[in-house]
C-alpha cells in the first residue's frame, strides 16, 4: 500500500541477523545523534528496477578522466541514446563517495551537470537530476553543498508537470535542506514556501510524499521556529496538509506520515496553533484518530506506528492551546470515541512498539486532566483495568498511568466510587514494592486522593499490611513527608 | 492488555460524550506535603520525551524498518511517437514519455514555440514578449515582474528584475531563464523542429555571467540575428517587424513620437 521505489544500496547476500546488527547500530548513531541536537537523515531514492537491469549493485569508482569524458559525452554526444548511456555511467559512477569528491573537484563539473539539467533533452535531464540527487545525498558536506547552484533550477521546475521529474527534484531538495543553516539561507530567499505551497496542489501521490519529506526537513530545522514557520503558516500549505491528512478513501499512508510530521514540528514549535485550530486542525486529527484505530485492527505489519505517533503527539500538544477550548476546538474532542481509539492505539503500542507508550499516555493525560466527560468515559467503559494492566511495562509508563488515575480520581467522590473497592488497592500496594521514587511518589498521591474520598479503602489499605509497605520509604527525602501524612491518615482518619 | 470487547463497538458507534458524573473536590486534596494537580502538559520540540518516537522516524527515513516493496516494473510497450506535429520522437515506456512531454510540449509558447518549465514563466514571456501593449504600458509604469512565484515585486526595465533576482532572491546571475530576447533569445528551449546544433547548445550552457548583462540593455543596436532567430521567427513574422524587447527601430520611432507629444 505504500511502499514503492525506497533504496539502500543492499548489498549481496546480506542476511537477516545482519540487517538485525545494522539497525541496532543505525539506531544507537541516531539516539546519540538526537542528544546532540543533530539529528538528520537523508532520503535516497534510487529506482531499483533500473538498478537490476543494469546489473546488480556493483559500484565503480570513476577517476577524473573518466568522469571528463562521460560528461564530454553527455553534452556533446551526436546520438541521444549515446549521450544518455554517458549520463547514467556517470549516474552509476556517483553513487561511490569517491567519485563524487572527485567530481566535484573537478572544474566545470557542476555547471555542465545544471547545464545538461536545464537542456531540452527531456532524458538527459532527468539523468543529470538523478545524478544530482546522488550528490545531494552525500554526507559529506562538501559534495551536497556543490549542488547549491541548481537550486534555482529545482524550484522553478517545481511547477512543472512531469511527476517523476518533480519527485527527484524534491527529495534532492530534501536532501539539501538538512545539509546546513547556509543552504537554508539561500533556498528561503529563492522562494522555497511559495514553490512548495504551489506544487502541493498536485494530484500526484508520489510527488505529494516527496514534498512532504521536503517541507518536513525545512520544519525541522533548528531555525525553523523563528525563520520558517511563520512564513509556512502564513501560506496556503496548513490548509492542504490538512486536507492531505482527512481519513477516507483518499488517504495515502505514504503522503500522511510525511505530512503528518511536518505538522507535528509546526505545532510542537508554539508558533501560531490558534490559527491552526481554526483551521479545523483538531477535527481532522481527531477523526484521524479514529480511522487509525480502526486500521489497526484490520492491518498488521503495514507501519501504522509511523502515522500513529505524529497524530498522537499534534493532538496532544493542540489540546494544550487556550484555543481548543473555545467551541471550535473542543468541540470534536469531546467525542468520547477518541478515548475508545486511544485505547486500542495503546494496546497496538504494547504490541508492536512500546517505546511509544508513554506518548500514548500523554495523550490520555491530556485528555483526561480538565475532562470530567473524559474521566466519566473512562469509567463507563471499563478502562480503568486495562489501564492496571500497563503498570507492569516501565517506570516512565507507570508513573503516566498514575497520573491519569489521579486525574480521574480528584474529581471526588463519585469518581473514586469505581476505583474502589476493586483492582487498584492491590495495584497500589504492589507499586509501593518498587524503588523508583516517581513511581512510588505518584503511588502515595492516588493513595492520599483514594483516603480522602473514599475512607473505606484506608481500612482496608491497614489490613493488606499497606503501613509496612509505606515503611519501606520513611527515609526517602522526596518521600518521606508524605509516606507520615499517609501513615496519619491510616491510622486516625 | 484486555481491552473490553464492547469497546470496539463503542468506537464504531456514533459521536458523543459521556454524561459527566457529579465533580465534588476537597480543599484538602493535593496539599503539602501532597502535590498533585490534574494538568496538561505540552513538549517542546527538543525535549528528550520524544527520542524514541523520533529515532523510529529516522529509522524509517532511512529505510531500514519498512520493507522495501519490490518495485512494479515500468511496462514497456511496443513503440510509440510522439503525437505532437513535428516531433518524431519514439518511446517505450509511458513514464519516459510523459517526462518528454511536459518538458518539449507542455507550456509552449504558440506565438514563438518556445517551451517552459512552468505555466508562470510562460505567461511571463507572452507578456513581455508578444504582447504590444506591454511595451507602451511599461514606458509608463514597473510591468517586468519578478520570476520568483510568490513575489509580486515589479520593475521598470528587466535589468532592474534580474538585479533584484540576483540580489534579493540569490538567484544566479546567468539564470537560464531571464535571458533578455536582444541576446541569444530568451529560454533555451527551441522548437524542437528547429535543428539545434550541438554546438549552440554547448554555448547556452556556458554562458558568463557577464555578456548577458551587457547585452541587456534596451537601446543596444540592432546586430544581425543569428542565423537560428531568423529560422524561428522566419516563416511567421517577417525580420523587420518587431515586438517587444529589443525591436530596437520599431521602438525608438515610438518612443520619439511620443516625446514630441
Amino acid at each position: 500500500m505504500w511502499s514503492r521505489r525506497r533504496g539502500l544500496l543492499r548489498p549481496l547476500g546480506c542476511g537477516v541477523e545482519e540487517l538485525r546488527c545494522r539497525r541496532r547500530e543505525r539506531e544507537a548513531a541516531l539516539r546519540k545523534a538526537r542528544r546532540e541536537q543533530q539529528l538528520v537523515s537523508k532520503r535516497l531514492l534510487r529506482d531499483e528496477a533500473t538498478e537490476e537491469a543494469e546489473g546488480g549493485c556493483v559500484v565503480v569508482i570513476l577517476g577524473e578522466a573518466e568522469i571528463q569524458e562521460f560528461l564530454r559525452l553527455a553534452q556533446r554526444g551526436i546520438e541521444e541514446k549515446e549521450r544518455e548511456r554517458a549520463l547514467v555511467s556517470l549516474r552509476r559512477g556517483l553513487q561511490h563517495p569517491e567519485t563524487q569528491q572527485i567530481f566535484i573537484r573537478l572544474e566545470g563539473s557542476i555547471r555542465t551537470l545544471v547545464g545538461l539539467l536545464t537542456s531540452n533533452q527531456a532524458l538527459l535531464q532527468l539523468e543529470a537530476a538523478r545524478c544530482l540527487h546522488e550528490l545531494s545525498h552525500s554526507e559529506q558536506s562538501a559534495v551536497a553543498e556543490a549542488c547549491l547552484p541548481a537550486t534555482s533550477y529545482l524550484l522553478t521546475y517545481l511547477s512543472g508537470h512531469s511527476s517523476d521529474f518533480i519527485e527527484l527534484c524534491l527529495y534532492t531538495l530534501g536532501n539539501l535542506i538538512v545539509e546546513s543553516e547556509a543552504v537554508r539561507r539561500q533556498l528561503l530567499p529563492q522562494g522555497i514556501v511559495p514553490a512548495l505551497a504551489a506544487c502541493i496542489q498536485s494530484p500526484r501521490l508520489t510527488v505529494l510524499e516527496a514534498l512532504g519529506y521536503a517541507l518536513s526537513q525545512l520544519l525541522q530545522a533548528k531555525e525553523a521556529p523563528e525563520k520558517i514557520i511563520p512564513s509556512v503558516l502564513g501560506s496556503t500549505l496548513p490548509q492542504h496538509i490538512l486536507q492531505l491528512l482527512q481519513p477516507g478513501p483518499k488517504l495515502n499512508l505514504g503522503v500522511a506520515v510525511e505530512f503528518a510530521w511536518c505538522l507535528h514540528y509546526i505545532i510542537c514549535s508554539q508558533v501560531n496553533n490558534a490559527l491552526l485550530i481554526t483551521q479545523g486542525a483538531l477535527t481532522t486529527l481527531g477523526l484521524l484518530l479514529l480511522d487509525l484505530a480502526a486500521a489497526v485492527q484490520r492491518t498488521k505489519n503495514a507501519g501504522l506506528e509511523l502515522l500513529v505517533c505524529p497524530v498522537v503527539r499534534c493532538l496532544s500538544n493542540l489540546l494544550t492551546e487556550a484555543a481548543a477550548e473555545t467551541v471550535g476546538g473542543a468541540v470534536h474532542l469531546r467525542d468520547e470515541r477518541v478515548v475508545a481509539a486511544l485505547f486500542i492505539l495503546l494496546q497496538f503500542f504494547l504490541q508492536e512498539q512500546p517505546s511509544l507508550l508513554p506518548e500514548g499516555l500523554w495523550l490520555l493525560n491530556n485528555l483526561t486532566a480538565n475532562s470530567p466527560s473524559f474521566c466519566t468515559s473512562l469509567i463507563s467503559l471499563d478502562l480503568i483495568e486495562p489501564l492496571l494492566h500497563l503498570l507492569s511495562v516501565s517506570n516512565v509508563v507507570s508513573v503516566l498511568v498514575l497520573t491519569v488515575l489521579c486525574n480521574v480520581a480528584e474529581k471526588g467522590p463519585a469518581y473514586c466510587q469505581h476505583l474502589w473497592p476493586g483492582l487498584l488497592l492491590p495495584t497500589l500496594l504492589d507499586m509501593l514494592a518498587l524503588s523508583d521514587t516517581e513511581v512510588v511518589g505518584q503511588s502515595l498521591e492516588l493513595l492520599q486522593l483514594l483516603f480522602l474520598y473514599r475512607p473505606g479503602a484506608a481500612q482496608a489499605f491497614l489490613q493488606q499490611s499497606g503501613l509496612q509497605a509505606l515503611q519501606r520509604h520513611e527515609e526517602v527525602a522526596q518521600l518521606q513527608d508524605r509516606v507520615h501524612a499517609l501513615q496519619q491518615t491510616a491510622l486516625y482518619g | 492488555m484486555q481491552l473490553p470487547p464492547a469497546l470496539h463497538a463503542r468506537l464504531a458507534g456514533a459521536p458523543g460524550e459521556a454524561a459527566p458524573l457529579p465533580v465534588q473536590r476537597d480543599p484538602l486534596a493535593g496539599n503539602a506535603p501532597f502535590r498533585f494537580a490534574a494538568r496538561q502538559v505540552r513538549f517542546p520540540r527538543e525535549h528528550e520525551f520524544f527520542e524514541d518516537g523520533d529515532v523510529q522516524r529516522h529509522l524509517y527515513l532511512q529505510d531500514v524498518i519498512t520493507q522495501v516493496a519490490a518495485e512494479p516494473e515500468r511496462p514497456r510497450v511496443p513503440e510509440f511517437p510522439c503525437q505532437v506535429a513535428g516531433c518524431g520522437q519514439v518511446f517505450d515506456a509511458l513514464q519516459d514519455y510523459e517526462h518528454h512531454y511536459h518538458t518539449l510540449h507542455g507550456n509552449v509558447c504558440s506565438y514563438c514555440k518556445r517551451a517552459f518549465p512552468s505555466g508562470h514563466l510562460l505567461d511571463t514571456h507572452i507578456l513581455e514578449w508578444h504582447d504590444s501593449l506591454f511595451q507602451i504600458l511599461a514606458e509608463r509604469q514597473d510591468m517586468y515582474q519578478c520570476l520568483v512565484e510568490g513575489c509580486t515585486e515589479k520593475f521598470r526595465s528587466s535589468r532592474d528584475r534580474k538585479e533584484h533576482l540576483v540580489v534579493h532572491h540569490l538567484y544566479p546571475a546567468d539564470f537560464r531563464f531571464d535571458k533578455p530576447r536582444k541576446g541569444r533569445g530568451y529560454p533555451v528551449f527551441p522548437s524542437p523542429a528547429s535543428q539545434v546544433s550541438t554546438e549552440a547548445m554547448g554555448e547556452d550552457q556556458a554562458p558568463s555571467g557577464g555578456d548577458t548583462m551587457e547585452v541587456c540593455s534596451e537601446h543596444a543596436e540592432a546586430h544581425p540575428e543569428p542565423p537560428r532567430e531568423r529560422r524561428v521567427y522566419g516563416p511567421r513574422i517577417p525580420s523587420t517587424i518587431c515586438f517587444g524587447q529589443g525591436a530596437s527601430r520599431g521602438f525608438k520611432s515610438t518612443k520619439k513620437k511620443s516625446k514630441r507629444l
